[in-house]
């Protein structure tokens, strides 16, 4: 065995030394450098999960409005194909929202990596944050794409960017926290499924993204009425064509609430280190 | 008294079907290198995951430099390096970024001088640039130790770091971890090889299920069971006579104490005396590990009674 003599280390601190400055600045680094990862982590596979998610979207795109473009006018004078475009800017934004924070979550927990973001002295808030605004980012890029690519085949109008933009983030939002929350809860990938294919693909799927309300039976349009899914759609819609299933202030309300009430969950679990801090 | 590096009083962990920690309190001073010892399941790694804040206590207070690890957790956290037991990484980054990241969770920016240092220290700098999916298990194991560096913490953790490790790694491991304390970091170690920490702990602490049955310097430990240990096969039955000297018996195989090296030489000739022949022969120092073991009989002992 050779020895090993590498030059001298520096002296162990008494005190460790902030090179950031202040308390403040520290932790500020600190969430800044979760969120880095997070988006770092998701940038690096960017081929699948932004490219592969834009590449459905289009596919929907071109065989529903293929089929559907002579047979189906959901609202009067508007092109089916443009009026499922922001239908599914919206699917693929909620449902990549939902897929970054909840596999990022489950993998490092199965792999055992999430030792890393625990061991540092990140608050509660500043985990959470990190993890949803990576969603939101990661939400709103394939939103856009998604939308730059559908939009080419059947440009649909826009009337009101600003609803546009509101449920984008707050849709983007609501699912990252939501991701947080499954990923979270679940302990094995196939339970994160089932909360994949059993809530969330059928909430996106029956909340309008293909159809207006307005067409179904009036027990379905009960339902859909139930479904935080459609106001999210629905407000988003408004956006493009100024005209909607409901009052977009209604839809608006009601993203909040779930938004809110989904946030103050994911809050206590992380706060009370659920299933992370045993 | 300095402020302690580590001071657990009563801590307990209770899941719903084990108490993994029973009570236990122990201090340890700054600068000490301090042993964790006891088989699986005693608690070593929950005792370490308390200090680290991976786990609540139900019971009990843990500091770290002074500071609570749950109520004042960011000093504490910024005061403790953890090198894990499993060997984990994230997948989609390189070394540096693993390093650079890991700084930036502790709130350390322009620290890449202290990272290049730690690398070269570690053998890791060729290996900079490399997925760490790409990395052999030695190291990566090596990269954990890096990881639990890159903020300079006064205290170090070592949650059995040379388990499934080879004896190059091993050995160069125990010299940089002897050189980060010399230099004034406090170690604290667990782990299953007893020689190791015969070696390299000033103090030991024992666990058995939960509790704490030995914590003495390590020369203490030894000096208990003080004297010579004679291992025999022998071909014909032991001579009665030397029945009380025998500490373990399989087979043809015995183990003696004597208390002196002269009275190795009796033990031979009343073999001898008695017609039994001798096959084979080893003498040595009482060693960690006997004192272990006797340590867990007798705490095994304690609770049945």
């Amino acid at each position: 065995m050779k020895p090993i003599d590498r030059g001298v280390l520096a002296p162990a601190p008494r005190v460790v030394q902030l090179t950031a400055g202040t308390e403040l600045a520290a932790s500020l680094l600190g969430f800044r450098t979760l969120l880095y990862k997070e988006v770092l982590r998701f940038w690096k596979v960017a081929f699948q999960t932004i490219a592969a998610p834009v590449v459905t979207g289009v596919l929907y795109l071109l065989v529903f409005g293929h089929v559907l473009d002579q047979r189906v006018e959901a609202f009067a004078g508007v092109r089916y194909s443009a009026f499922l475009v922001p239908g599914l800017v919206m699917m693929s934004l909620l449902q990549n929202a939902f897929a970054n924070s909840s596999s990022s979550l489950i993998q490092s927990k199965i792999m055992g990596n999430l030792v890393f973001v625990l061991l540092p002295p990140l608050s509660h808030l500043e985990f959470l944050g990190a993890y949803l605004l990576s969603s939101v980012l990661r939400g709103l890029v394939v939103g856009l794409g998604v939308f730059a690519v559908t939009a080419w085949f059947a440009p649909p109008p826009v009337n009101a960017p600003i609803w546009i933009l509101v449920f984008a983030l707050a849709g983007a939002s609501l699912l990252g926290v939501l991701g947080i929350i499954a990923g979270i809860v679940s302990d094995k990938f196939d339970q994160l499924a089932t909360f994949q294919n059993f809530i969330i693909m059928p909430a996106t799927f029956l909340s309008g993204v293909f159809y207006s309300v307005h067409g179904l039976p009036p027990f379905w349009r009960a339902v859909s009425r139930c479904n935080p899914f459609f106001y999210m759609v629905d407000g988003f819609r408004y956006g493009f064509f100024a005209r909607s299933d409901v009052d977009p202030w209604q839809s608006l309300a009601v993203v909040m609430a779930a938004l809110l009430l989904a946030t103050g969950i994911a809050i206590r679990m992380v706060a009370g280190g659920y299933k992370l801090r045993g | 008294m300095p402020v302690p590096a580590i001071e657990a009083s009563h801590v307990v962990k209770r899941y719903p079907r084990v108490t993994a920690l029973d009570d236990v309190s122990l201090r340890i001073e700054p600068g000490e290198f301090f042993g964790l010892l006891g088989p699986n399941g005693a608690g070593k790694t929950t005792l370490i995951s308390i200090v680290a804040g991976l786990v609540r206590a139900s019971s009990g207070r843990v500091t770290v430099m002074g500071h609570d690890v749950v109520s004042d957790y960011r000093s504490a956290r910024r005061c403790l390096g953890v090198v894990p037991q499993e060997l984990v990484f994230d997948p989609f980054f390189s070394v540096r970024e693993t390093l650079r990241i890991q700084s930036g969770y502790f709130g350390l920016t322009r620290n890449d001088d202290w990272i290049d240092e730690v690398m070269t220290n570690l053998d890791l700098g060729p290996k900079a640039d490399a997925n760490m999916r790409s990395l052999s298990g030695g190291m990566k194991r090596r990269v954990l130790v890096a990881q639990a560096l890159v903020h300079r913490p006064p205290v170090i953790v070592l949650d059995e770091p040379t388990a499934g490790v080879d004896v190059e790694l091993r050995h160069g491991l125990w010299q940089f971890v002897g050189r980060l304390n010399r230099d004034g970091h406090t170690i604290v170690l667990t782990t299953h090889y007893l020689e190791e920490a015969q070696q390299m702990c000033e103090r030991i602490a024992m666990l058995k299920a939960g509790r704490i049955v030995a914590m003495e310097p390590t020369r203490d430990l030894l000096g208990r069971l003080a004297g010579v240990r004679l291992a025999l096969k022998l071909r014909g039955a032991l001579p009665t006579s030397l029945r009380a000297l025998v500490v373990e018996e399989t087979g043809d195989h015995f183990v003696l104490r004597v208390s002196q090296p002269a009275e190795v030489e009796s033990v031979l000739a009343t073999c001898r005396a008695e017609g039994c022949h001798i096959d084979d022969l080893e003498v040595g120092h009482a060693d960690l590990e006997d004192v272990f073991l006797q340590v867990m009989s007798d705490a095994g002992e304690k609770r049945a009674a």
